[in-house]
């Protein structure tokens, strides 16, 4: 797959940044890019910066110094909105949804960025603002099928379990019809079962939809099965760049993750 | 005369023209096809298998769960004089490969990804395979296989066909005949290899036609087709009594979504396993125990009223004023919303069969106003064989012969039955058949019964499962299984002790209504395992055995089969490790070989056992399950009747 891509298909590149809260530095000079329909895996150690990538990339903070390339273009400073409306969409690693409200309306809000009438229509909703509503809740019931969701779609997000939650948040993210999307941690505190269903879910928006996807994931396997390549970081430095299997025989990468022996 | 379903789609599609045919929910919306509709996308995809090379005599695998496409895939093969072979959605690629070499299939139409997937699996292995045809193509695009096809691409080839051969479909049609082969259906069978039961157009078109004359079915009525396509009931019922009637089969959005979909079609006509009436009861009871002071008191009161007039006001007996005003009131309060919320405010006729139900739960249903009725079937009878007709309801029997159904009990205790639904044979298996079917057209059904005082029948058990102990006492374990089940607690029994000094039982509980129980109670449980084991649980099941060793005590016949020993299994059986069938029923020989130490231990009077058993999960792979059971005694009653 990873031949298909080409290297000036560049979707987002990331340059020289550098972001610091007070003393602490939690990303220094880090580049990298992510290519048109690729997965990109972000891992690293705890703490080594990755959520504060995402957070970059997504307009929630701001780095003090480097670059932001989406398409081609350097992207201005923004807020996560703006960027929302660029084609970035995310998922949380700590499930950011409305407990008490259903799985579809969950969905329809990740439709919000794609909806044109007025506060005023739509508390009317009569005219475009019905036409509108239908026509998005056709979209997100392809995407209820796609996630095979169909037995929640109006069960409260509260009462599921986590794993379904975590489904849901992803449909919310597809439910922007994003260019790129941010996952962070999407397998985090999952079984195998439930890890093996997201993963294929993942790769099907990859393929299908040809969604552009950056992920922050701790299970290597995970890693090394899905991404087409794989950034590194530690202690908010780049350690490696490459395919799973150059950042696996990595010497730098190993000695971050088992630690180093000084004899 | 339409003696071919493929004839009385012909005529439906001009009698009931608009009416709708088939609805499907896709995408959250319900999509409708009439009768017009439909005609034209079966003759289409019709015309797209004869261009495809699928002729007359020929085999069409359908392998998927309840979708209309599938459903037109039957007739269109019966229309060019082929035969549908519906396979069960959940068998794994193995049995998969059994049936579609077994009925030398030569098309395979798949519902999506994982059918046509488990087809490709062995597609080297059944070389009579030439075409497999999907309906969702979701996954499937990248599929480079060239003897793959979309359903609508086949449509389209059917409609370039049909220009050049414009009177081929009609003529085809005309040439079939009630006397032809309409369906092979597998049984999923008891016992070693599924069989394939061979049913003509006459055999399902009679008997549909009968019985939906019995319970005045029309046009009108709709009904939730959700079982599985491959079985002998679904076929008759979305199908058979479809097509006969000209009514409309509603097929959910997905399996798990069935329970919503049921209340948003409100079927008129509905048929569910006495399992579903008895999950929906459990279900119902739980959720009571959670609302308010109010509605329990409210429900409960005015079940009171429903347990002592509700079944005399639904079969028309004469009810005091009071009673049916009180009634009427509890009808607004509870029933109503109640049958609302499981999609029962519609129903005219249900029917429930394939076990015996609990008599607590059928009284429930009918007290509310939901008329379930039991019947007795086979798939070698194209279902029917008895009926309860409408006023004339009862727990315990299965009910009167259907029309034009013969029924005679042998010396042996064995229900034999003649109808004009007898299949032919079964597909490829001369000395099954002639097991099974005489010469004279009677059909062995296997099962122990008896006529009752009121003209209905009675079953008890398989003929073959019926023994002695060795005391010589009679034992029924179905029978007794049956009492157990009755429990919420109990989901599944097995009893052995045939040519055994005494009565054993292997228990699995139930994880819903035990686990819902444990935590009202404070016990804590990791696993369905850890439950299993739990000594209050223990307690509980040894109660429930009591009581119907009570029970046991009191009937003069099988006093002497009380259960002495019993332990509640640390797995839950499961159809894909073999022990049960697809429509859940006990494998009582698999079980006996598989569970032979347990067995040893109940009489060799142990009180623990170990045990490790193999599972299969559900995407094929294997595992072990190592555990530690307790067996226990239960308590015995003196027989009342001998001490009398």
């Amino acid at each position: 797959m990873q031949d298909i891509v080409k290297e000036d298909d560049i979707l987002l590149e990331v340059r020289n940044i550098s972001l610091s809260f007070g003393g602490v530095k939690a990303l220094e000079d880090v580049s990298f890019d992510i290519r048109k329909g690729e997965v990109r895996a972000i891992i690293g150690p705890n703490g080594a910066g990755k959520s504060s990538m995402l957070n970059v990339i997504n307009g929630f903070y701001h780095p003090q110094e480097g670059q932001i390339w989406f398409n081609g273009q350097l992207r201005n400073r923004m807020k996560p909105h703006q960027v929302a409306k660029l084609g970035i969409a995310r998922t949380f690693q700590n499930i950011a949804l409305f407990k008490g409200m259903s799985t579809l309306d969950n969905l329809m809000t990740g439709r919000y960025i794609k909806m044109h009438s007025n506060l005023f229509a739509q508390m009317i909703w009569k005219g475009p603002a019905q036409r509108e509503e239908i026509e998005h809740r056709q979209k997100v019931e392809e995407i209820i099928d796609f996630l095979k969701i169909q037995s929640i779609r109006k069960t409260p997000v509260g009462k599921l379990p986590y794993g379904m939650q975590k489904r849901v948040e992803l449909g919310r993210a597809l439910a922007a019809e994003s260019k790129l999307l941010l996952l962070d941690e999407p397998m985090a505190g999952m079984n195998l079962e439930e890890k093996e269903d997201m993963c294929r879910f993942v790769l099907d928006v990859n393929e299908q939809f040809g969604t552009t996807i950056a992920l922050i994931e701790h299970d290597m396997g995970v890693v090394m099965d899905i991404s087409n390549r794989v950034v590194v970081l530690d202690y908010g430095k780049k350690l490696a760049d490459g395919s799973p299997d150059e950042v696996r025989n990595n010497a730098a990468v190993i000695d971050a993750y088992l630690g180093v022996s000084h004899d | 005369m339409n003696d071919t379903f493929p004839k009385l789609l012909i005529h439906n599609a001009k009698q009931f023209a608009e009416r709708p045919a088939i609805r499907e929910k896709d995408l959250g919306i319900w999509q409708t096809w009439s009768w017009l509709e439909m005609r034209d996308e079966i003759f289409d995809f019709a015309n797209g298998l004869a261009s495809l090379g699928f002729k007359r005599g020929d085999k069409l695998a359908i392998v998927g769960t309840n979708r209309p496409r599938l459903y037109w895939g039957i007739c269109a093969a019966q229309c060019l004089g082929g035969i549908p072979v519906p396979v069960y959605a959940d068998s794994v690629a193995e049995e998969l490969h059994y049936v579609l070499d077994h009925a030398e299939a030569s098309i395979v139409l798949a519902e999506d990804q994982e059918q046509v997937d488990k087809v490709l699996e062995i597609k080297d292995e059944v070389t009579r395979v030439t075409h497999i045809i999907y309906d969702d193509v979701r996954g499937l695009k990248d599929y480079q296989e060239t003897f793959l096809h979309d359903f609508t691409d086949v449509q389209q080839l059917g409609r370039r066909y049909a220009k050049d051969h414009p009177n081929f479909l009609k003529q085809e049609i005309e040439t079939g005949q009630g006397s032809d082969t309409a369906i092979i259906l597998y049984t999923s069978g008891t016992t070693g290899r599924p069989k394939g039961v061979v049913l003509t157009h006459d055999n399902v078109l009679i008997t549909s036609a009968n019985s939906a004359k019995e319970d005045k079915l029309t046009e009108k009525e709709d009904m939730l087709s959700y079982l599985p396509l491959a079985w002998v009931g679904d076929h008759i019922f979305s199908y058979g009594q479809a097509y006969v009637t000209g009514m409309c089969s509603n097929c959910p959005e997905s399996q798990t979504t069935v329970q919503w979909d049921i209340r948003e079609i409100g079927p008129t006509y509905y048929f569910a396993p006495p399992r579903v009436f008895e999950q929906l009861l459990t279900s119902v009871m739980i959720r009571m125990e959670d609302a308010s002071r109010i509605k329990q008191r409210l429900f409960h009161y005015f079940m009171k009223v429903a347990k002592r007039c509700g079944t005399d006001i639904l079969d028309d007996n004469p009810v005091p004023f009071l009673d049916r005003i009180t009634y009427k009131l509890g009808d607004w309060l509870v029933f109503a919303p109640l049958k609302n919320t499981m999609g029962f405010s519609r129903i005219r006729v249900a029917y429930t069969a394939g076990e015996a139900i609990g008599p607590e739960i059928f009284d429930f249903f009918r007290s509310l106003g939901v008329n379930i009725k039991q019947l007795y079937g086979q798939t070698e009878a194209a279902v029917f064989i008895t009926a309860q007709p409408d006023g004339e309801v009862y727990a315990d029997t299965v009910g009167k012969p259907s029309p034009e159904v013969e029924i005679k009990i042998t010396d042996d205790g064995e229900v034999i039955y003649r109808s004009p639904g007898v299949f032919q044979c079964y597909y490829k298996n001369e000395e099954a058949t002639r097991e099974t079917k005489n010469n004279e057209g009677w059909v062995m059904t296997g099962d122990a019964g008896y006529f009752d005082e009121k003209g209905h029948l009675k079953i008890i058990d398989r003929a073959k499962d019926v023994g002695k102990l060795n005391t010589g006492a009679l034992f029924a374990p179905k029978y007794i299984e049956n009492k157990l089940k009755f429990f919420p607690e109990i989901k599944e029994a097995v009893a052995i002790g045939r040519d055994m000094d005494y009565v054993s039982v292997i228990v699995n509980i139930d994880l819903d209504a035990v686990g819902n129980w444990a935590e009202r109670n404070n016990i804590p449980y990791s696993s369905y395992q850890e439950l299993a084991a739990h000594s209050r649980i223990y307690e509980m099941i040894k109660a429930n055995i009591e009581k119907v060793n009570r029970d046991l005590s009191e009937d003069s016949v099988l006093s002497g089969s009380q259960i002495q020993r019993f332990l509640i299994l640390h797995k839950e059986l499961d159809a894909d490790d073999g022990e049960l069938t697809r429509t859940r029923k006990v494998r009582r020989r698999i079980i006996a070989e598989k569970y032979d130490a347990l067995i040893d231990a109940f009489y060799s009077g142990e009180i623990q056992c170990e045990v490790s058993t193999e599972v299969t999960f559900e995407d094929g792979k294997k595992g072990t399950i190592d555990g530690d059971i307790r067996i226990v005694d239960a308590e015995i009653y003196q027989p009342l009747k001998a001490a009398s």
